[in-house]
């Protein structure tokens, strides 16, 4: 070998933060089609779910509550979309990838902290895009759900809980201390989220008190975005409300993983 | 400003580092303890200690992976934890531990690299200079441990580092892949690159290092060239005694320059400052005595002997510093 091969040249051309970040997306993409199982959970539940929850919401008393079977249903899909496909899997990439070691030794290169977590989640955030859009087009195809009324709040909807909730998992991802760990600490908020986010009951139908609380959870802002933007019935007061709430958790959680999220095993 | 005014890529100054406690020191664990050094431009310079001296914990700081506890720390004249966007670019670093995705082929880890450094050289020349080229198309979970060390110095050298730091470089490789490696370090070294590496191969860092500093409990215990630090040691010279010979058969050991022996069954080793004078006055001797002193060798001082005696004197007053801390 010669010298002139291996010595040190300084680089004509800095990267990219977009660069950075494509080639951190392609690689947890090709280990995402790599962790088989975790592929199918995060591919096929969502998808399923609304079948279950079919009879569910059909059971239910909307009357009076300006909702239909199908604005109950996919607003709820798309949430539970958001916890399993985004939320979840990302709470065990990230756990994943510190316990590899793998996120330390990107620390070493030139990516910013924020872009090896974006980078990380970018797959998961796509999936979960592609599963809210394929979700939209078979509930309007089977439930004739009709067209959104506010195209808008459906759009701030999926945007702010596809920006919330990866970096809520980052926040997760720093209370376990191994991939399986990781599962159990994602478990609480997705409960909660489940039960009290408008997900299964809609709030409309929960005592005054019980719905004011469950408004400041995470997921709610997503949904009452989602099911206002189809139903058209949500004040600008209610939208701010929601939009307020889901920046406040985003901004939390950017806080948390800056202050909190550890980068490598504890030993 | 890359350097400062001596020409030295690395600074270090006065630097420690402590974990856990309250912040303020209280239940705290010092690991490196006011240390200073610094590499010149194009040098290979070597830390060395045991396990727990400090060192990782030393060059994880230059490497701006954490903040230092107190000191000051410059890298081609910039912070590297505060600046850096500006140190990165020119640095490579191979951590001790991997830290690659398993599932990833060797190909696939290097292009994600690639992808996030800047001027990265193809990825099939990084393959080439560690050896791997065969091994791209596999996981790097199938890789043996001294592969792995080989992927990481592919890594680190991908941005063609003006500086390089290598925690551990060799560990689990086999002694070709070593001698492979020094080569390679040499051949970056004569490229103009500054080496930074950690080892506890105290031949490693008498092969490769220019200079280098022994770390023991997070002080410098001692530092310089590989001859200044084994400089300071004593010469070694054993043999075996005939049959019927005693030891004080031999002339005065203090008229010989020897400052301590040992002696087990036949086998004598003396020590001493002035290994050419008792050499000879021994061999004089065995010359009258018409009687061949069997396994003759003299040698002077290894590092490993330097380093086990600076490690043991350091033991010795460690109970002082101690002392003093807890008093202070």
């Amino acid at each position: 070998m010669s010298t002139t091969t291996v010595g040190p040249g300084r680089a004509p051309v800095r990267t990219t933060a977009a660069a950075r970040l494509r080639a951190l997306a392609r690689a947890e993409l090709t280990l995402l089609g790599r962790t088989k199982a975790t592929l199918a959970t995060a591919v096929s539940v969502p998808l399923l779910m609304p079948l279950m929850f079919r009879s569910t919401v059909d059971g239910m008393d909307l009357k009076g509550t300006g909702l239909t079977v199908g604005s109950v249903l996919l607003p709820s899909s798309i949430g539970f979309s958001l916890l399993v496909a985004v939320y979840s899997s990302l709470v065990s990439v990230y756990a994943a990838r510190r316990e590899e070691l793998v996120l330390k030794r990107l620390r070493t290169g030139e990516s910013r902290d924020a872009e090896i977590l974006a980078g990380a989640a970018l797959p998961s955030v796509a999936i979960g895009l592609a599963q809210c859009l394929v979700l939209t087009v078979a509930y309007v195809v089977t439930l004739d759900v009709g067209a959104p009324a506010s195209p808008h709040l459906v759009v701030l909807g999926l945007l702010l809980g596809l920006v919330t909730w990866p970096a809520l998992a980052a926040v997760t991802a720093s209370f376990s201390r191994s991939v399986e760990g990781a599962q159990v600490a994602a478990l609480p908020l997705m409960m909660v989220s489940l039960l009290g986010s408008g997900t299964f009951i809609p709030l409309e139908t929960l005592p005054d008190r019980l719905a004011s609380f469950c408004e400041l959870l995470p997921l709610t802002p997503v949904i009452t975005l989602l099911r206002g933007g189809w139903t058209g019935h949500l004040s600008a007061h209610d939208t701010l409300g929601a939009v307020g709430t889901a920046v406040a958790w985003t901004a939390i959680a950017v806080f948390a993983v800056r202050r909190w999220f550890r980068w490598e095993p504890r030993r | 400003m890359n350097t400062n005014e001596h020409g030295d890529v690395i600074e270090v100054t006065d630097l420690r580092r402590v974990y856990g406690g309250d912040g303020r020191g209280r239940g705290a664990f010092e690991a490196v303890r006011h240390v200073t050094f610094s590499v010149g431009r194009g040098e290979i310079f070597a830390l060395l200690g045991t396990n727990g001296a400090g060192k990782t914990s030393t060059v994880e700081v230059l490497e701006g992976l954490a903040p230092p506890a107190g000191g000051r720390v410059r890298v081609l004249g910039h912070d590297p934890y505060r600046e850096r966007a500006a140190v990165r670019p020119r640095i490579g670093v191979m951590l001790q531990e991997g830290g690659f995705p398993s599932e990833l082929t060797v190909a696939e880890t290097l292009r994600m690299w690639a992808g996030c450094t800047s001027g990265a050289r193809p990825t099939a020349q990084a393959l080439d200079l560690v050896g791997l080229t065969r091994r791209a198309d596999v996981r790097v979970k199938q890789l043996s441990g001294g592969e792995k060390r080989r992927l990481d110095l592919a890594l680190a050298l991908l941005g063609r580092p003006e500086v390089l730091f290598l925690d551990e470089p060799t560990t689990g490789l086999d002694t070709e892949g070593r001698h492979g490696t020094w080569e390679l370090v040499r051949a970056l070294r004569d490229g103009g690159t500054t080496v930074l590496l950690t080892t506890h191969y105290l031949e490693e860092a008498e092969e490769l290092a220019d200079r280098l500093a022994i770390l023991h409990e997070g002080r410098v215990a001692a530092s310089g060239t590989p001859a200044e630090v084994t400089g300071t040691q004593p010469s070694r010279i054993s043999f075996e005694l005939p049959d019927g010979y005693h030891l004080g058969d031999l002339p005065p050991l203090a008229r010989l320059g020897v400052s301590d022996h040992e002696t087990a069954g036949r086998a004598v080793r003396l020590r001493t400052d002035t290994p050419q004078r008792t050499a000879t006055e021994l061999l004089l001797w065995a010359d009258r005595a018409q009687v061949e002193l069997r396994r003759l060798d003299v040698r002077s001082a290894s590092l490993e002997e330097a380093f086990l005696r600076i490690a043991r004197d350091a033991a010795a007053h460690g109970t002082d510093h101690r002392d003093k801390e807890t008093a202070a």
